[in-house]
């Protein structure tokens, strides 16, 4: 049943992500249309600066992503799912951050720790629609969970991208572990192609284990290759960044740590992805780590529970790479709408189909305890 | 005969050189110390990691998450308390991914009193980490079962909490590990470090061979037919001393070591109090919510009517902390006069 239904939707396209690390190794050698370049160029975003099937490729994505987080928001308000909790806002940054991954798995690819804010990302290394709807709904059909966690908390072991928990910047600490067994693999095997991702908000760099993970990240003779992001979207709930931080900008914490690290707009996709490919190439390169701070919006407020409602003083940065696109003469506004409907209506039908199916069984509370599900159930030792 | 420090130091090698383990680290598990209590001298894997028991949990928890394995150590179990919701995480990320994410790690850690090691080296763990749902939780008494124990948790694919008594760390066991030279001082020649310069020193292992000692398993340590008094850790060793004592006496006293604290083994629990109708729990954390006091529910709840005796449990004074002072210390956990004294009592009671 979910197979057939997962078909029946659109996916990410392979040979657009194929493009995309053709275009990673490449960045700047595929402008070609001058007049488009000239045009972009009056627009903040420098589009010139990434060929044209990438840009196009990027805002598809960025709809993509966007479109189901306002499904699930939908589904939250109308009462078919418990939680929502998003990354509506963050598409210019988190959408290259997944089409640059080095996707697959084991210690020979990348390694993705996310937090909940993480749709573009894994909607960008071809995350369908229909999965994520499997999350918020909490069906036995949701692949990261198995409809035991709230929306957000991705995990696809088949991609390296590890479980997103609700506790913030744990996953800090956790990325050093597969940072580590990567550096063993490059030595091993002559490579230095694979790197450990994480990311959180600004708000969460208060934690320790946000600085437990520069102190062991930077060790001299023992450097980790991990890029180490933060997306200040400069709100942690309700509280505001300015008052709880004395920094100022988050990426000056890691300068100490002589960690190489830098701040980029997060609304803008085309300087996130040129920083986050440069970043990405000096740790491939090198075996040590880098920061990046990315300034994003919050579009939606923090989750569900401060009312899922679109602020509309916050940069739309979907909005403003498509103005862009169309001012540039690489998108009309009539494929910009077919592109909108084209997702809106793969969601509400996923959504349907997501309603059709059951929620996990009451026994199966007793499943994965243990590997292979070994009995955990005291009663029955 | 190998002592605890030793067997474990010997289960690190055999795993490092068979079974694919890959980390040993810690503050101060490297080189030059070997850690504080000398169990990982000589181990080629072994690293010194900063002071910092989150990035210590967090680092294997990411090591496990690759499918390699690592064994973890925090330096004293007192300062594992910061790590607990991570501790919560490794064991709930298979359950949460629903089978994804298994994280085969281990984490090992010296507890209990003991060594007159006042406030923050003589806490306890046992009852605290029985309730993180997802791990197993191990407590050798003897060097053998430290060895058998420590392999079979480097072999589980969930991770696994070994606690090691540090009162027993330097206590030498009655039996050898498979391959260990007869000779406990050509063993310490072997794989003991200097003292002094440390640094071209490398330990010459004797051919040890795989023991496994199944996680969930316990032993009958002493038969007897009167009571059944279930512990492990170093307060085995006592409650294995008063059954020796109160048998020259006349009196009938049946101990088992659990060895495993989660999961337990009910069933030897079970056939032994269905024998003798009186049990006790012995364990030295604290005594609110004590692990035993589960199993006494359990026995109650289950084997109610073939007792003759209330099931009683022994455990560690509700205090903040174990004081320095011997007096202060003796108080807090339990001593060996007042198990046998509460053996004795519960013998006599009539139903």
């Amino acid at each position: 049943m979910a197979t057939t239904s997962a078909r029946s939707v659109r996916t990410a396209p392979k040979q657009v992500l194929k493009a995309a690390k053709k275009v990673a190794k490449k960045p700047t050698k595929s402008v070609s249309n001058k007049t488009a370049a000239k045009s972009a160029s009056s627009s903040r975003i420098q589009l010139q600066k990434l060929p044209k099937a990438l840009l196009l490729q990027m805002h598809d994505l960025m709809i993509k992503s966007r479109v189901l987080e306002e499904r699930l928001i939908k589904i939250y308000k109308a009462g078919d799912a418990y939680f929502w909790i998003g990354g509506p806002g963050e598409e210019a940054w988190a959408v290259p951050l997944g089409l640059l991954a080095n996707k697959g798995q084991g210690p020979k690819h990348d390694y993705y720790h996310l937090h909940y804010r993480g749709t573009p990302t894994v909607t960008a290394m071809g995350m369908t629609m229909i999965d994520s709807i499997r999350l918020i709904m909490n069906r036995a059909t949701d692949p990261c969970t198995g409809g035991r966690n709230f929306s957000g908390h991705y995990c696809f072991p088949q991609w390296n991208v590890v479980p997103a928990t609700s506790p913030i910047e744990t996953q800090y600490v956790m990325a050093l572990g597969t940072a580590h067994v990567q550096k063993r693999y490059h030595k091993a095997n002559s490579e230095k192609n694979a790197i450990t991702i994480v990311t959180g908000g600004d708000a969460g760099t208060a934690e320790g284990d946000f600085a437990s993970c520069l102190v062991w990240a930077s060790r001299r003779g023992q450097e980790l290759p991990i890029l180490i992001t933060t997306q200040n979207n400069r709100w942690g709930i309700s509280t505001a960044f300015d008052g709880q931080h004395g920094e100022t900008n988050i990426a000056d914490r890691a300068r100490a740590f002589n960690i190489r690290s830098r701040v980029v707009n997060g609304n803008d996709p085309v300087e996130s992805y040129l920083a986050i490919q440069e970043e990405m190439q000096y740790i491939r390169k090198t075996g040590k780590p880098s920061f990046i701070e990315a300034k994003v919006s919050r579009l939606f407020g923090h989750s569900s529970a401060s009312g899922a409602n679109f602020i509309s003083h916050e940069q739309d940065s979907v909005r403003e790479f498509e103005a862009a696109l169309i001012d540039a003469g690489y998108l009309t506004t009539d494929k910009a709408k077919e592109i909108w409907a084209a997702y809106e209506a793969e969601g509400f039908a996923a959504q349907q189909q997501v309603k059709t199916e059951l929620g996990p069984e009451a026994a199966t509370v007793w499943d994965n305890i243990y590997v292979g599900n070994e009995n955990a159930d005291w009663r029955k030792f | 005969m190998a002592n605890m420090a030793q067997a474990i130091r010997l289960a690190l090698h055999y795993a490092e050189t068979n079974m694919q383990l890959k980390d040993v680290f810690g503050e101060d598990v490297g080189a030059p110390l070997g850690g504080v209590f000398t169990a990982t001298q000589g181990i080629k894997t072994a690293w010194n990691a900063p002071l910092d028991e989150r990035g210590i949990i967090g680092m294997a928890m990411g090591i496990a998450m690759t499918g390699e394995r690592c064994v973890a150590e925090i330096q004293f179990v007192d300062y594992i308390f910061n790590t607990i919701d991570l501790m919560k995480m490794a064991g709930n990320t298979l359950w949460c991914s629903n089978g994804n994410y298994p994280m085969p790690l281990v984490v090992m850690s010296p507890t209990g009193a003991g060594i007159r090691g006042s406030v923050y080296h003589s806490h306890s763990f046992d009852s605290w980490a029985s309730r993180l749902a997802g791990w197993k939780v191990v407590q050798p008494s003897t060097p053998l079962d430290a060895y058998g124990l420590l392999l079979a948790a480097i072999e589980d694919p969930n991770p696994v909490l070994f606690l090691k008594p540090k009162a027993l760390m330097r206590v030498r066991g009655e039996e050898l590990i498979p391959g260990e030279p007869n000779d406990e001082k050509d063993l310490k020649a072997r794989i003991d470090a200097p003292l002094g310069d440390r640094t071209k020193w490398k330990a010459n292992w004797p051919a040890v061979e795989k023991h496994i000692i199944p996680i969930g398993k316990g032993k009958i340590t002493r038969e007897g037919d009167q009571i059944t008094v279930v512990s492990y850790g170093r307060h085995l060793l006592i409650c294995n001393e008063i059954a020796d004592s109160l048998k020259a006496q006349g009196v009938s006293v049946e101990v088992i070591d659990l060895r495993s604290i989660y999961p337990y083994d009910w069933q030897m629990i079970k056939q032994s109090v269905l024998k003798t109708g009186r049990v006790l729990f012995v364990n030295e954390d604290t005594e609110v919510t004590n692990f035993g006091e589960h199993l006494a529910y359990r026995v109650t709840e289950e084997l109610f009517y073939q007792l003759l005796a209330r099931p009683r449990v022994m455990a560690g004074k509700q205090l903040p902390g174990i004081g320095l002072h011997p007096n202060l210390e003796d108080a807090s956990v339990p001593q060996k006069h007042e198990i046998e004294e509460l053996i004795r009592a519960i013998i006599a009671e009539v139903p």
